[in-house]
């Protein structure tokens, strides 16, 4: 059980039911008044905000949150499958809950799974994956407007910038933070 | 470590602190520029125990513990004291300590001005905040027009004023009685009507409802409400400010009250503030203010958040 004054940027609490993160939060008491503790909530499993203002008697139950380290396997209709690592269960995520992380998902990728009371909500990418260069167009020595890089297209799909030396067929190594190029694979 | 050590955290304080030098600074002048204004004004400047047995039992602030008594919260007791004592213009600027209040505008440990005059109430404090605050930028050579967060305040007076009632109606959602009775005064106060008060002057919120003032004389007109101002700039809290209550019948039954329902709460129950209560009997009429200079000094720096104009947070130590 957490108190108002647990509440901080990150905490997970429980709101109906449901997994909340602390995305925003603000502490403010009007003189000689009640400490109220205004958040700003992302619903874990929809991604809806919430505002809420609480006080000090208000309590939370913790959002029972799991992560487990899991391999991607593969997708199908629209769903992305994962094996847990320990138990070899698999588990399913929407494309909506998999999100823009699907630019990374290559086959045996290990990726943080994460589970609200058993269930999988969403996946966390290491910060770095290399990815194969399927498609990249030859670079034209002089070519001003294009500057010092050019577009590729990953196996996944994914096209980014990258330097002109990067070639089809060559590993580069992904920043999944930012989305940007880090190096060529060695 | 050796003062010219170049490790990163060492660096980044000194980066931190260099950019707050100049606040620093002005900080420092401000200090100087309030107790110049009081001592010219013939105030006595007076400095009352830190550690004290027994705070002022209010609901909602929590005295942090320090031995087998209490850090203050504020120096109010003792200055009323003070007063009952026969000094009749007083005035500190102190360190107080409320236990839990962490926020961009709170520090758990800050900088209060308390100042306390006899044979007056809270319309002459009202006045008296006017040309403090005048005083200050005509001393420090600021303009009396600034800006604050991307908006315009103008400190010159006179300021506006707008009874609780007042703001209820045109700022809240909710009528002032609706807030009262369902427990959301202070969020409707927090929430809807602060961000709008004090633009583009500073404005006194007076007659607070008797419930919201535990050491505030009740006014004659309207019935029910409390000799009791805020001052608010630019959205910020300011001050807060009484007609001091001087029956000592009146005021141990408000503590029992607040003691009681904090007890009530799970808080820690003070012990009653005995020696405050004996001395009452001999307080002249009088009125009392206390004004946060940390927030005074972001006002006139424009500076968003509290942690800008001081020298360390409690994070920094």
């Amino acid at each position: 059980m957490y108190n108002a004054s647990d509440l901080r940027k990150g905490l997970k609490i429980l709101i109906d039911r449901e997994p909340y993160v602390v995305v925003d939060f603000q502490f403010t008491k009007p003189g000689k008044g009640q400490a109220l503790y205004r958040c700003k909530l992302r619903n874990m499993i929809n991604g809806i905000m919430l505002d809420r203002t609480y006080r000090s008697v208000d309590t939370f139950e913790p959002a029972n949150l799991e992560q487990r380290k899991m391999q991607y396997l593969y997708s199908q209709e629209g769903h992305f499958y994962f094996m847990d690592l320990q138990t070899y269960d698999q588990s399913a995520l929407s494309a909506e809950q998999v999100g823009d992380t699907k630019n990374y998902l290559i086959d045996n990728l290990e990726v943080d799974v994460l589970l609200f009371d058993g269930r999988p909500i969403g996946l966390t990418l290491p910060n770095f994956v290399d990815l194969l260069v399927t498609h990249a167009d030859p670079w034209a020595k002089g070519d001003s407007v294009a500057g010092d890089s050019k577009p590729v297209t990953l196996e996944t799909g994914y096209t980014l910038r990258v330097p002109p030396f990067i070639e089809e067929g060559i590993k580069i190594t992904v920043d999944t933070r930012t989305g940007e190029y880090v190096t060529r694979v060695k | 470590m050796s003062p010219g050590s170049n490790d990163l955290s060492s660096l980044l304080e000194r980066e931190t602190l260099a950019a707050k030098e100049p606040t620093l600074w002005l900080r420092a002048r401000v200090l100087q520029a309030i107790r110049h204004f009081f001592t010219e004004r013939n105030y006595l400047e007076v400095e009352t125990p830190c550690l004290i047995p027994a705070p002022a039992p209010e609901l909602h602030i929590d005295a942090i513990q320090a031995g087998s008594g209490f850090l203050h919260t504020s120096p109010e007791l003792c200055m009323k004291r003070l007063l009952a004592a026969g000094c009749s213009r007083i005035f500190q600027v102190c360190k107080c300590f409320r236990q839990g209040e962490r926020g961009g505008r709170h520090l758990p440990e800050f900088t209060l001005l308390e100042w306390y005059r006899a044979e007056t109430d809270y319309l002459g404090l009202m006045a008296e905040c006017e040309d403090m605050v005048g005083f200050v930028l005509e001393q420090l050579g600021l303009s009396p027009i600034l800006e604050f967060q991307g908006k315009a305040v103008d400190l010159q007076k006179p300021w506006l004023r707008f009874t609780v009632q007042e703001a209820f109606e045109r700022y809240a959602s909710v009528p002032l009685e609706y807030a009262l009775a369902s427990g959301r005064f202070d969020e409707v106060l927090a929430v809807e009507i602060e961000p709008h008060l004090g633009f583009p002057k500073p404005l006194f919120l007076y007659q607070y409802p008797a419930a919201l003032a535990a050491l505030s004389r009740l006014a004659k007109h309207p019935p029910g409400a409390a000799e009791r101002f805020e001052l608010y700039a630019a959205g910020v809290e300011l001050a807060n400010a009484f007609s001091e209550l001087i029956d000592p019948v009146e005021q141990r039954a408000r503590f029992e009250e607040e003691l009681a329902k904090r007890k009530q709460n799970g808080q820690t129950v003070y012990p009653m503030p005995e020696k405050f209560l004996r001395s009452l009997s001999s307080m002249p009429d009088s009125a009392g203010i206390a004004l946060g200079v940390d927030r005074l000094v972001m006002l006139l720096s424009n500076q968003k958040e509290i942690d800008s104009v001081v020298t360390f947070t409690p994070e920094e130590l």
